[in-house]
């Protein structure tokens, strides 16, 4: 049985060192699908990365109006904190406000040069409100909106609350997550396809190439698996080639991706997941590689090689 | 050991390869097939080979009708009987002693077995110093040794001979009748189809006559009359 196995995959290894060039277009091409598996795979990281970074950073804040005083403002924090889906409450008075304006606008001197002309702060004092899950916003923007207390004189002191501009970029992200992975799982889909068909081709040709050998091997009375085996074994031979190849490759795009684009991806490496999740990213790639070849070859011979 | 019962082979078109041939064969026989071309010699190898199925009737190998057998058992009867061609049927990127070794594998047979059993056999066919020669750089009755050689290294009881000499001047015809006798003295039943009227008469052995798909003599001690 043993001997038989390791028959079966010597000469699955002739068969696919002997393609020669269809053993290459056949790497190739499933090459190309890994790819796309692997870009998936990439993107989606990529994606929910900077959807989770982003429901990281999603606060409500909210400003007040400059005339507000500071006890004013204590108070309506004080309340918040008191709320159970509050997590946290954070104060940036006036003057911090300002100095965090000029941080941000060190290097433009135009902005500057009009806040200095100002004479006044214009900023308002803020409280950043953490929720401890983000469905629970919407009811903090409404306990603000209907709370007595805010208002001094008639007129409220809240100048305006940020969380419905919030809530579009994260709907919006969430949506171009879902429907990047549903397109990419089409994509995906047609590749593996056009790749089965390519692959049941070249098994084709091979097993027609082959055929002399296949009825010597039938006369002599070897086994059906004797005789498929080897067409199996050299197609997932092709798949595995194919996964490697797609996995060095990977290495130095992740790089240049994770380099260049990291600041741009709000602090996402690419480089670093593609190293912490090398085990996972191999298992599938390879994994998709081997059972591409698997499934076609299967169909392949069941269809091409009578015994 | 074989029996053909009433087998009947009809082709999709209609035209009958066989008709009802009925004939038995005992173990260590050696028997000669002889006819005209589209007699339903080669036909009658094929279902015995179990290539093709009869349309009707039945084929018996130590009494199990071979045609009921599932795919999945019929390389273990294949393994039983030994196949020679007109053409040799040689694997050309192979040698004379990967040819045979080749058999043996895909046999199953472990490679002690078939380090030991190759050389033998090459010898046994006159080849011993043509082992690692291709078939193209050998004769073509050097190539039907290593083609006999490569029947008869898996030990089958019965060796199938499709007009073995067909290809082969007088000389070689001869060295190839000498083995094939040689094969049936050491025990093993070989039938024969052959359109050479010398073979058949000098080897006063059991000749069957067919003609239009009918068994049409059978003698024991033959010769070729047609």
């Amino acid at each position: 049985m043993m001997l038989t196995f390791r028959r079966i995959l010597e000469n699955g290894a002739k068969n696919f060192y002997r393609g020669g060039a269809v053993s290459f277009a056949t790497v190739l091409i499933m090459t190309v699908t890994l790819i796309i598996i692997g870009s998936l795979l990439f993107l989606s990281a990529i994606l929910s990365n900077t959807l989770a970074s982003i429901q990281d950073k999603v606060d409500v804040n909210v400003y007040f109006v400059t005339s507000a005083s500071e006890n004013d403002i204590m108070g309506v924090k004080n309340k918040l904190e008191q709320l159970p889906e509050v997590k946290s409450v954070e104060y940036t008075s006036r003057d911090q406000a300002l100095a965090e304006f000029r941080e941000r606008h060190s290097n433009d001197q135009l902005t500057l040069q009009a806040l200095d002309e100002l004479g006044t702060n214009p900023l308002g004092a803020s409280l950043a409100i953490k929720a401890k899950n983000p469905s629970q916003y919407e009811g903090i923007v409404q306990f603000l909106s209907d709370e007595p207390a805010l208002s001094v004189g008639g007129s409220s002191i809240i100048d305006r609350i940020n969380y419905y501009q919030n809530k579009t970029v994260i709907d919006r992200l969430t949506n171009a997550l879902r429907t990047t992975e549903q397109a990419g799982l089409v994509i995906v889909l047609l590749f593996a396809i056009a790749s089965i068909v390519i692959v049941l081709a070249s098994m084709r040709l091979a097993i027609y190439t082959a055929r002399d050998e296949i009825g010597v091997m039938r006369l002599m009375g070897a086994s059906n698996m004797y005789i498929r085996g080897p067409f199996i074994v050299a197609a997932m031979i092709s798949g595995l080639l194919a996964a490697i190849i797609t996995l060095v490759l990977f290495y130095p795009v992740a790089w240049y991706v994770g380099s260049s684009f990291s600041g741009w991806l709000g602090g996402f490496n690419l480089f670093d997941y593609y190293i912490s999740h090398f085990p996972l990213v191999f298992l599938i790639i390879v994994g998709s590689g081997i059972l591409l070849g698997a499934v076609a070859s299967f169909v392949a011979v069941r269809r091409y090689l009578k015994i | 050991m074989i029996y053909f019962d009433k087998v009947t082979k009809e082709y999709r078109d209609g035209t009958p390869a066989l008709e009802d041939v009925t004939l038995s064969i005992s173990p260590k026989e050696f028997v000669s097939i002889v006819g005209h071309s589209g007699a339903g010699k080669t036909t009658l190898l094929k279902m015995l080979l179990a290539e093709e199925k009869p349309t009707d009737g039945s084929v018996f190998f130590e009494s199990v009708d071979i045609h009921t057998l599932p795919k999945s058992a019929l390389h273990h009867y294949r393994r039983k009987i030994g196949t020679v061609f007109q053409d040799f049927r040689l694997i050309p990127n192979k040698t004379a002693y990967e040819n045979i070794a080749f058999a043996m594998e895909a046999a199953g047979r472990p490679d002690d077995e078939i380090e030991s059993d190759v050389p033998y056999i090459l010898e046994l066919v006159n080849l011993g110093d043509k082992a690692h020669h291709f078939p193209s750089q050998l004769s073509g009755g050097e190539q039907q040794r290593v083609a006999i050689g490569r029947a008869i290294i898996n030990q089958p009881d019965v060796i199938v001979a499709d007009e073995p000499t067909g290809n082969l001047d007088p000389v070689n015809t001869y060295e190839i009748i000498e083995i094939m006798k040689k094969i049936n003295e050491l025990g093993t039943t070989v039938i024969l189809t052959t359109h050479n009227k010398g073979v058949v008469d000098a080897m006063g052995k059991r000749v069957i006559t067919m003609d239009k798909g009918r068994v049409i003599r059978d003698d024991q001690n033959g010769h070729y009359i047609l």
